[in-house]
């Protein structure tokens, strides 16, 4: 990887996790009462726009390892669909339904896609010359 | 196969890596053991396996996070570069299914026994520290998945690589050992909330 300005991808990857974190929690600390769904695909939406303005701003990058960073990225999405795929199982079992299942499953296809995209960037951005280019990230 | 690393400092002369495995293959076996018998536990819905797997999994997840981040941290941190890159090439390939392994049990667990005993429904008297809980295991998730797992399998691809850089390697590990002492900090909090539970 040059020394091309890369986006903030893993801060904002983390605030697209912490969207969905916060929506899920919203949902399973009312059980088992139904609640106002609006709060929850509100910050399921805002997730989504940053997971697709994360992958826009990263694809607009020059000289990127893309061949790295799918080579990691495709692995982990297997991981990540196998785990993401338990969890679903584990709603439909405990009867989750309607709109809530739906938030439910699409936070969980924001978090399969997400967190192997944050893998793939942290290690394509050290790929070819070994130096880190800037993503104004903090140095640890 | 081993590979020579430039050392940015002169006085260490250039030293060979280790061969090892991005993802031990044998470690994957007993991965697989370890979630078979989750999921059993899971489905059988007993108490016992479902404390024993929610207790055991997350004091491992707590004591290597604490270790790490307190102990082991430090102790790498004063090591020579060729020390610390081969304590890396043996700890890291571990730490990629150790830790996935341990919270997933944990956690996976752990929801099943709040559902058995009815303590994350909010009629529960304990459901405000169940949600602190949540809160809690969130913003721990949100840094594991997003800097620790990432530097992670990162440093084990620069360790792979036929010239990897020090510099790299050091920015990546620091990143990794301070995600674990916040981490392991945060488990002192998880561990408050869950005595205070498992006490009534």
């Amino acid at each position: 990887m040059s020394q091309a300005k890369l986006p903030p991808f893993t801060q904002i990857g983390m605030a697209s996790l912490a969207l969905i974190v916060a929506g899920g929690i919203y949902l399973s600390a009312h059980l088992p009462h139904h609640v106002p769904l609006t709060p929850a695909i509100v910050l399921l939406a805002a997730s989504a726009l940053l997971l697709a303005g994360n992958l826009t701003a990263l694809a607009r990058v020059q000289d990127f390892a893309w061949g790295r960073f799918f080579d990691i990225a495709r692995w982990a999405l297997l991981a990540y669909v196998i785990i993401a795929g338990m969890i679903e199982y584990a709603f439909l079992r405990d009867h989750v339904s309607g709109g809530v299942l739906v938030v439910l499953t699409l936070s969980l296809v924001v978090f399969a896609v997400h967190v192997p995209v944050l893998i793939g960037f942290t290690v394509a951005r050290f790929h070819e010359s070994g130096t880190p280019a800037e993503d104004g990230a903090p140095a640890v | 196969m081993s590979a020579p690393v430039e050392t940015e400092a002169p006085e260490h002369p250039p030293f060979t890596i280790p061969d090892f495995e991005v993802v031990p293959r044998k470690g994957l076996v007993i991965a697989a053991v370890g979630m078979i018998l989750l999921i059993a536990g899971i489905a059988s819905n007993k108490l016992w396996p479902l404390e024993f797997f929610h207790v055991a999994g997350g004091a491992a997840w707590t004591i290597i996070d604490l270790f790490l981040g307190l102990v082991l941290g430090p102790i790498m941190g004063s090591m020579s570069p060729p020390a610390r890159v081969e304590f890396t090439t043996k700890l890291m390939p571990k730490m990629v299914l150790i830790m996935p392994t341990v919270v997933t049990i944990s956690l996976a667990a752990g929801w099943q026994l709040s559902t058995k005993l009815g303590t994350n429904l909010s009629a529960s008297p304990m459901h405000g520290w169940i949600v602190a809980s949540f809160i809690i295991v969130g913003v721990m998730a949100i840094i594991a998945l997003g800097l620790l797992e990432p530097a992670n399998i990162a440093v084990l691809f620069e360790l792979k690589k036929p010239r990897p850089n020090p510099a790299v390697i050091e920015r990546l590990m620091k990143r990794f050992i301070y995600s674990a002492g916040i981490l392991g900090v945060m488990q002192v909090a998880t561990l408050v909330i869950m005595t205070k539970i498992a006490s009534g």
